[in-house]
């Protein structure tokens, strides 16, 4: 128990940083405030005086507007999917005891250290393109008309790219958590008679469920923001204009930074939604 | 304190300087930011000849693609963000830009530079209330390139002045999937540079216009329909896979594979297609002026890639020393002293149209420069318009609008909304933007 005097002490000494940090946080937050208020055309002569919430009504009632929402939610949810379903499949497949063990783990584990931009190109480029890729040739292999993937399936194709990076991170949490289960438990009730798929469903995965939902939290919070992935591959066609890419349309295509902004505190409004659903079904979880 | 702590960080700096193996006071430093052109990669490799007249400076290339490089310049230039000591733009940005007041003028360029010398048309696009803003590295019309040899196969031939009904005909006569003969390549990628230039042109020939002189969209009228029809079923019906895609540097490529029996791009295309190290079809290359339907507009537009200094940069005097030389009459000598005549920058000087030796070597002179004789950006319509520019809008706006509007049409190209749909989604996002910037 610290006294009152250590804790004054501790407070002073944290202090810095907090400050720091709110710092980081509040100067372009409140900066991205000021400027959705404002009518702001840098070609057009820069700050053009206050306007109230036009730049918010403006921005929710145009007509990309719920289309990328849609998208944005497509996404970050087929990506959710994905990982999980793949990660729990890895995770099972990656406890096996079996030869170069930690050689495996590290090669499962690398897509997530090469950065999107470049993972974006090589899909873009090496698998996706509909005369030289690979996926091209081996559906030419087998005698089909190759896909044209970023133009005829676009969405599906950002939800590949995004998900092969986030699949180590998935896999990773699960795997260390697959770890931690007791394998006296299993045995126990292999002997009682149970198939290995009772197994999984009523041992392994309820052990795994708080993993899944710390995995779901970090990932939703992360996919909400993906850029460089549409930047490279469709621009924002097809289809593929999530929130995040709009925002960024209105601001430097447009060179509307008013209604960019506004659209940038609705974006922070639509993430803390999703957070506060989000750490409550953790904290659910972390309860029981 | 804050004296003494500048001195302190000057003093570090200075000894920095004094013991880095590479430091050198004399020398400046120019940015320059550029497209990933044919030309433009050319004059890098020319460079030498600069850096030998002027070896106390230094330049640093920064090259991007089309797109990527309008919104860095945009973004550098709106922020003041001082990056770059020679920009690269086009003709729709200058008089916006110089309006504001982010353009040196290049008024005061040196008498053996001939400013007389650069072509009329070009020179009234670059300027701003008289006065010039960009120098012209390159200029461009479009027009028709198409492959003789195929056109001789199918039993035609292409007039000097097609109409888009023969270049329908054409294309269906000339395709050959099964050989992977496509009939016509035309832009599809989605961008304002990209797929809407060309689709402006093709509008513009069908009577249609982007705005009527009270700056309201004019995408619901029965002309743009039958516009974007008549390209969605040519592209559709006999163009390349994948054509939603492919831009300029893509359909050079196909064409240059002899996979396109014509495209119709920018004129500057033609010296690509005809040189033998990169084009498999050099030799039977023919040229004709861009379509029209008979109402008194062709589909050729009118662009100039220029070199203009941005008001932010710290070394003017450099920069502009740079652009003189750039595009200078003897870089183009050295061009074709280098690569051949035919390799010049073309669509910037009178001077370059009157000499023989280039006329005689460049097939394509004559048609690049009756093509952009036949462009006027005042009057780009059959119907009045309250705007500058032929395949684009001069106004602020155009970049955001021309941008989202071809992402429409590009989903179009791909198949996944009809040519009705696209034109309904780009009249409302196009009003959207309208009414934003408070028209």
């Amino acid at each position: 128990m610290a006294t009152q005097h250590s804790r004054s002490a501790a407070r002073l000494m944290m202090a810095p940083a907090v400050i720091l940090l709110l710092g980081w946080m509040l100067v372009p937050l409140t900066m991205t405030l000021y400027f959705s208020f404002k009518r702001y055309l840098p070609l057009r002569g820069g700050d053009q005086g206050w306007v109230g919430f036009e730049n918010y009504v403006r921005f929710v009632t145009s007509s990309a507007f719920w289309p990328s929402v849609q998208a944005t939610l497509i996404i970050v949810g087929g990506v959710l999917l994905i990982t999980i379903m793949l990660g729990v499949l890895l995770a099972l497949l990656l406890d096996q005891p079996m030869w170069g063990q930690g050689v495996v783990r590290i090669l499962v584990i690398a897509p997530f250290f090469v950065m999107p931009t470049v993972s974006a190109l090589v899909w873009k480029n090496m698998f996706m393109d509909p005369v030289n890729g690979l996926f091209a040739h081996l559906w030419e292999f087998f005698g089909a008309t190759p896909v044209e993937w970023l133009s005829q399936a676009s969405l599906l194709s950002i939800v590949m790219i995004v998900s092969w990076q986030w699949l180590p991170f998935a896999t990773l949490i699960l795997l260390t958590a697959i770890q931690s289960l007791d394998s006296e438990q299993l045995e126990a009730a292999e002997m009682d008679g149970a198939s290995p798929l009772a197994r999984f469903a009523f041992i392994i995965l309820p052990h795994l469920s708080r993993a899944i939902t710390v995995v779901l939290l970090i990932q939703t919070i992360f996919l909400l923001s993906i850029f460089a992935e549409i930047f490279v591959t469709t621009q924002g066609s097809f289809g593929t204009r999530t929130l995040t890419y709009l925002i960024y349309q209105r601001v430097l295509e447009s060179q509307n930074i008013g209604l960019g902004s506004a659209g940038g505190i609705y974006a922070v409004i639509l993430a803390n939604i999703v957070a506060i659903f989000l750490m409550r079904i953790v904290g659910r979880n972390l309860d029981t | 304190m804050p004296l003494r702590s500048s001195r302190g960080v000057a003093s570090v700096i200075a000894l920095a300087a004094a013991t880095g193996a590479y430091a050198d006071n004399h020398t400046t430093t120019v940015t320059i930011a550029t497209v990933n052109n044919g030309d433009m990669i050319r004059m890098q490799g020319l460079t030498d000849d600069f850096t030998a007249q002027h070896p106390d400076i230094e330049l640093e290339w920064v090259t991007l693609e089309e797109n990527v490089l309008r919104q860095r310049v945009t973004q550098d230039i709106a922020t003041n963000g001082g990056q770059f000591d020679v920009l690269t733009i086009g003709m729709y940005e200058t008089p916006i830009w110089a309006a504001q007041d982010w353009l040196v003028p290049l008024d005061d360029l040196g008498a053996d530079y001939d400013a007389e010398d650069i072509l009329p048309a070009m020179r009234a696009g670059l300027s701003h209330e008289g006065t010039l803003y960009a120098a012209p590295f390159y200029g461009e019309s479009s027009m028709v390139m198409y492959r003789t040899d195929l056109m001789e196969s199918a039993g035609l031939e292409m007039p000097d002045a097609p109409t888009w009904e023969f270049i329908a005909e054409a294309a269906a006569a000339i395709t050959d999937r099964d050989a992977e003969i496509y009939g016509v390549c035309l832009r599809g990628k989605a961008g304002w540079g990209e797929n809407m230039a060309f689709i402006t042109t093709v509008a513009n020939s069908f009577g249609a216009r982007w705005f009527d002189e009270n700056w309201r969209p004019q995408l619901d009228s029965p002309e743009w329909m039958e516009a974007v029809t008549f390209y969605n079923d040519l592209l559709q019906n006999y163009g390349p896979p994948g054509a939603s895609t492919n831009g300029f540097n893509e359909n050079l490529a196909l064409f240059q594979q002899g996979k396109c029996g014509m495209w119709i791009d920018a004129t500057v295309a033609a010296s690509f297609v005809t040189n033998e190290n990169d084009s498999t079809v050099a030799d039977s290359v023919g040229f004709a002026l861009a379509p029209d339907t008979g109402l008194g507009k062709r589909a050729n537009w009118l662009w100039a890639w220029a070199l203009a200094v941005p008001a932010g940069s710290d070394a003017t005097d450099e920069a502009k020393a740079f652009i003189e030389w750039a595009t200078s009459k003897d870089y183009l000598a050295l061009v074709a002293e280098n690569e051949g005549w035919a390799n010049v920058p073309p669509g910037s000087r009178t001077s370059l149209y009157e000499n023989e030796t280039y006329l005689t070597e460049a097939p394509f002179a004559q048609m690049t420069l009756d093509s952009i004789n036949a462009a006027d950006p005042n009057a780009p319509t059959v119907d009045d318009v309250p705007y500058v520019g032929i395949q684009y809008v001069a106004i602020p706006e155009w970049a955001g609008i021309g941008t989202s509007a071809g992402q429409e049409f590009s989903a179009m190209v791909a198949g996944q909304q009809t040519p009705a749909e696209a034109l309904e989604n780009a009249q409302a996002l196009v009003a959207d933007e309208m009414e934003a910037a408070g028209y």
